[in-house]
């Protein structure tokens, strides 16, 4: 698989779109799904994984083939993620017009996946209750318990993707297990 | 408390996969002493069970072509080099034929004036060529871009190119013609381009399947 992605590179390299389309098939699950447990909405996540790709076909020449795409690409998603979140303004008010909907909001946006909550309720009450609780850590351990325990990456792969010491990536483990036990000891 | 700092460090460690076989048993022994770090550990282990059964989320099905059509343009050098890479055969067929069409045109091109095969006897007036009576002209005779009469005798195939067989005395009737001049071989004329085309092609093949 790895030898397929590195083959895949090189022709994006060459400015062949097509092989980048496989890349964004075969990463996209993992992508938005990263995106979505860092900004906690379908919608932020479907933009900001989008935009995660867009950045890293325009930037693949910076890439180095002998490191792993995958950490690579988590790394660009992570960064947009992480920006998004501080761009995020203190009046997300419900009210506010969704950006590129006409003239949904915030309630609308609520009541459908209200909708399909109820349906599932028995099954993923659970599942969501977890999502939710590792959305509310903040950022800097949400980023690392992602990593470490959904996307299953190595310490040493996670202070690659973040670009921070092995030593830091340990107490911010630890610091977001601690915060976790506390919000989970219960269920 | 002091117990308590200590040894949850020591869980981390032993989380991470950084412990030592010594503070694994340091761990061991204040474990079995201490039911409050024994909890704090098994809550720890239980909460990383409970990560991962965390939510999963898809992305939207159309999240790969939004992508795409967000790209900024590829190089259209390399969009037809991929079609060329897909249609092997198509492209050596197309790369034959365009050499061989503009190799044909360019000859056509090239090839307005007069020219006669090199044989003795043969007479040149204007943009006619003349076998005159009573001569024999051996081998196979090609006339381009010229006019043919033939009063004499040619041993051979004839290929007129682009011009016509005249009639020298056009008082003649058709039937006497033949007994005015002879060719011992065949008689090919070629007028239009397409045919001109097709005497090539057909002297290319020969000259492909010929074995000589």
């Amino acid at each position: 698989m790895e030898q397929i992605i590195r083959e895949k590179i090189i022709l994006v390299k060459k400015g062949d779109q097509s092989a980048y389309e496989d890349l964004v098939s075969f990463y996209q699950n993992k992508i938005y799904q990263h995106c979505y447990r860092m900004l906690g909405n379908a919608h932020e996540a479907e933009d900001i994984a989008q935009e995660a790709f867009i950045r890293a076909y325009v930037n693949i020449h910076s890439f180095d083939e002998k490191r792993k795409f995958s950490s690579w690409l988590y790394r660009i998603a992570t960064n947009l993620s992480i920006d998004r979140l501080r761009k995020r303004k203190p009046d997300y008010f419900l009210d506010a017009e969704v950006k590129g909907t006409d003239g949904l909001d915030m309630y609308s946006q609520l009541q459908s996946e209200g909708a399909s909550l109820v349906e599932e309720v028995e099954n993923n009450e659970l599942q969501r209750y977890i999502h939710t609780k590792i959305s509310e850590l903040p950022p800097k351990y949400r980023s690392i318990i992602i990593l470490r325990y959904l996307e299953e990456f190595s310490l040493k792969e996670i202070s690659e993707i973040l670009d921070i010491p092995i030593g830091t990536v340990k107490t911010r483990i630890h610091r977001g297990r601690e915060a976790l036990r506390k919000r989970l000891r219960h269920v | 408390m002091k117990c308590n700092a200590e040894t949850i460090g020591l869980m981390h460690k032993y989380l991470d996969g950084d412990i030592t076989t010594e503070e694994e048993q340091q761990l061991k022994y204040h474990l079995e002493d201490c039911e409050a770090c024994q909890e704090h550990f098994r809550e720890l282990k239980r909460t990383l069970t409970l990560i991962q059964s965390a939510e999963r989320f898809e992305a939207p099905a159309n999240f790969t072509a939004n992508v795409m059509k967000n790209l900024p343009t590829e190089k259209k050098q390399v969009k037809y080099l991929r079609w060329f890479k897909m249609h092997p055969m198509l492209t050596a067929a197309a790369v034959f034929f365009i050499l061989m069409f503009t190799g044909v045109f360019f000859t056509w091109e090239q090839d307005n004036q007069l020219v006669v095969s090199k044989q003795e006897n043969l007479i040149i007036e204007g943009d006619t060529v003349i076998v005159p009576e009573g001569e024999v002209v051996e081998g196979d005779l090609l006339v381009k871009n010229g006019n043919l009469i033939i009063n004499g005798t040619v041993d051979g195939n004839v290929t007129l190119v682009n011009g016509k067989l005249i009639d020298d005395d056009p008082l003649d009737n058709r039937g006497l013609m033949a007994s005015v001049g002879e060719i011992n071989g065949e008689f090919e004329s070629v007028d239009q381009t397409f045919d001109w085309i097709l005497y090539k092609l057909k002297g290319f093949a020969k000259k492909v399947f010929s074995f000589e």
